[in-house]
């Protein structure tokens, strides 16, 4: 009753003074001054760069580049454009981001869990990787890596071989490469086969364990699985794969595949320092599920292995996931640390290399800045569906 | 190293977006000092000593431009680059001259904005390698691994040497002069490569110099020059009559141990040269004494060439080149009338 008697008896208020009004007023003053802030600068900086005659635009993508890069993931060669240098630099960041991302993954819980164990060595040892690493710089890890590789292999003369197949020098690493000749796509297809009979095995040996409680070894069957598929196809087509073999040639070794030093030296800095960061994420997560979890699943009968598994990381995920995500982001930002050792990453040969060779730094670092942008928030996306279906399914 | 590159982009977009004065010569005087942009330390070229001071024959030329403005040659601020961030300092204004042995190209002072004012060392590119491959000429380096400085022109002579001789190669680009030399010590390359004089003072940085040999053939040409940005005529014409200055110095006998009899000259041309007759300097923004300035801190391009690089130095290059168009070398300047 009061209160509608408040609202009849409010006095009309002057538009001005409506605060509905007044904030969509604000607003639109506030957007305003940002579009005349861009226009601003965009007019000023193409004025000068005018004024200066520096070439503008885009069309440097499509001229020669002219220079050599060390570790191409797609054919290139130095009469290819700056266009093409822009993809090999991106293809080397993701190489590196990626492989990155899944080793620092698995390290990361390995030791998160290992600082958990019971095991007062093993939990010492993981108590002090992560408390020294992490508290290192990385830009300092990545030299430490990089001088140690160099200082500890042998020049190319006096490589380190394994079984003769594969060899190991300052210059990389190197590996038979296997060549595919006619009948491959049959092995191909016999290995395809093997994977969806295992898939078909691990639905019926679910199925089964749901009925009757018996267990299978599902993994063990399906490694014989697809072992003994490929196997049979490969003697079937009479040995259709061959490798190529590195060899030493003049200087370096020529043929087969190869791994360059300053590739393992980024990755395993990259590797490392996420890894320290994700174990105490991991450690995080696992403590935040109740014990009374624990002691449930060891009531039932589970294994310590099996509760780990079974209960208690599929609880802990929930926590685990939104901090591992910037994690990743933050892996591969840094990535771009490569500079400092020579990887030929998207910053190194893009925005160092390319920007220095055109000029065109406002060009150059926008689409860098873009693209660094665009890779971190695809990551994001991707993380924050898979939160979304590990939610907690609440009955 | 990223850091510095990410600074300095930034600084370009926001330098070029905000404003790109012409006045280069009335900034310098009003801020009381010049800001030269050199190398991160390159023996004979541009490095600090271990008091700090910078020496060298591309410090001594900023060192004249600022005897030329204030009389006095330590007015003089350098900001150390690296070749990958030198050219967007001094598009954004960061430096008001890059004189850091950069070599003259067509599409560097066309499309980068940039104008070469005078080439103060005549170099090319060479290798270096190490003695115990028994190598003796570049043609035999087929399938070798080569450290180079990223940025540079040497990146593109490599690609080109390489291609037009049909061998294979694989090129280890680093940010940094330093990370390049610690590299090929290392033993991550068989071929250092760069401009011959620059080997030459690397050279001293290795841990066995005496391992390493420079190779005869000299593939490119790359005439060093100090660069000012587009959009300053006054200010290039200042930093280019700089260097001629010092030239035409050295060709008429005027050093820094002879600038007080030259004061007394009735040679037309001396007279002229140290502003005893005309009034030159005045023309340039400057004082009629400029060149008495110059050759008294500085000394004129002989003198400097022979302290810094010379056989004055340890670097000990023999003038070659570089000497005077008099003496068998091509370095000439416009007269000064």
């Amino acid at each position: 009753m009061a209160t509608e008697g408040r609202s009849e008896a409010a006095p009309a208020r002057a538009f001005y003074n409506d605060p509905k009004l007044r904030g969509i007023f604000y607003q639109i003053v506030l957007l305003a001054i940002v579009l005349w802030l861009g226009a601003e600068f965009v007019i000023n900086a193409r004025d000068n760069l005018r004024a200066a005659r520096i070439a503008t635009g885009l069309g440097f993508l499509d001229k020669t580049a002219g220079f050599s890069i060390n570790q191409t993931l797609i054919p290139y060669t130095e009469s290819d454009t700056y266009g093409r240098v822009f993809v090999v630099g991106l293809l080397n960041t993701l190489l590196v981001a990626v492989i990155g991302i899944v080793l620092a993954t698995v390290l990361g819980f390995l030791v998160g869990i290992a600082r958990l164990s019971s095991n007062w060595l093993l939990q010492r040892i993981a108590g002090a990787y992560v408390e020294s690493i992490r508290n290192l710089p990385l830009l300092f890890q990545i030299l430490f890596w990089y001088l140690a590789v160099l200082g500890a292999l042998p020049s190319p003369r006096q490589s380190i071989s394994i079984f003769g197949e594969v060899f190991i020098n300052n210059r990389g690493l190197f590996i038979p490469r296997p060549i595919f000749d006619a009948g491959s796509e049959q092995v191909a297809a016999a290995f395809v086969v093997g994977i969806l009979l295992s898939i078909g095995v691990r639905i019926w040996a679910r199925r089964r364990q749901e009925a009757t409680g018996r267990q299978f070894p599902v993994l063990w069957t399906a490694v014989a699985l697809v072992i003994a598929s490929t196997g049979l196809a490969v003697i079937a087509t009479g040995f259709p794969i061959s490798f190529d073999r590195p060899a030493l040639r003049g200087f370096n070794f020529a043929g087969g595949g190869r791994v360059i030093p300053e590739f393992v030296a980024l990755l395993v800095a990259l590797t490392t320092y996420t890894a320290a960061f994700i174990a105490e994420i991991v450690r995080a997560g696992i403590l935040a599920v109740s014990h009374g979890q624990t002691e449930a699943a060891y009531s039932l009968g589970l294994r310590p292995g099996q509760t780990l598994r079974l209960v208690v990381i599929p609880q802990a995920l929930r926590v685990i996931i939104p901090p591992l995500t910037s994690q990743y982001l933050n892996l591969t930002k840094n990535s771009s640390l490569a500079v400092a050792i020579g990887y030929p990453d998207l910053f190194a040969v893009f925005a160092g290399t390319a920007l220095n060779q055109t000029g065109q730094a406002i060009e150059i670092i926008g689409i860098t800045m873009a693209v660094y942008l665009l890779i971190s928030l695809v990551t994001s996306l991707l993380m924050n569906w898979y939160n979304a279906r590990i939610r907690l399914v609440e009955r | 190293m990223k850091c510095v590159g990410t600074m300095l982009a930034i600084t370009a977009l926001l330098g070029l977006g905000a404003s790109a004065s012409a006045q280069t010569l009335s900034t310098v005087k009003q801020r009381g000092s010049l800001i030269c942009g050199v190398t991160q330390g390159l023996p004979g070229f541009s490095s600090p000593d271990d008091r700090g001071n910078w020496t060298g024959l591309d410090v001594d030329l900023c060192r004249a431009i600022a005897a030329a403005i204030f009389n006095d040659p330590t007015k003089v601020k350098f900001t150390p680059l690296s070749t990958k961030d030198r050219f967007t300092a001094l598009q954004s204004g960061e430096i008001d001259v890059l004189s850091r042995n950069s070599t003259w190209t067509l599409q560097r002072d066309t499309s980068l904005g940039l104008n070469f004012t005078g080439v103060n060392y005549y170099d090319g590119q060479g290798f270096m390698v190490r003695k115990s491959l028994k190598i003796n000429s570049a043609l035999e380096l087929n399938g070798a691994s080569v450290c180079t400085q990223t940025g540079t022109t040497t990146e593109l002579n490599l690609a080109d040497y390489f291609r037009a001789n049909k061998m294979k190669y694989e090129v280890l680009a680093l940010a940094t002069a330093d990370e390049t030399v610690k590299a090929y010590d290392g033993g991550r390359c068989d071929v250092f490569t760069t401009d011959v004089s620059q080997l030459y003072a690397e050279k001293l940085k290795l841990t066995n110099p005496s391992d390493h040999i420079i190779l005869p053939e000299v593939i490119s040409k790359e005439p060093l020059s100090p660069v000012v940005r587009h959009g300053d005529d006054q200010w290039f014409d200042l930093v280019k009559w700089v260097h001629f200055a010092m030239i035409n110095a050295e060709e008429l006998g005027v050093s820094s141990k002879t600038i007080d009899e030259a004061l007394k000259s009735d040679k037309p041309d001396i007279r002229r040269l140290v502003g005893t007759e005309g009034n030159l300097g005045e023309d340039l923004g400057l004082t009629k004494d400029w060149v008495v300035r110059i050759v008294k801190s500085v000394g004129n391009y002989g003198e400097v060439f022979e302290r810094n690089v010379g056989s004055g130095s340890k670097l000990g290059i023999a003038r070659g080149l570089n000497n005077l168009w008099s003496k068998g070398g091509i370095q000439y300047a416009p007269p000064i009338r």
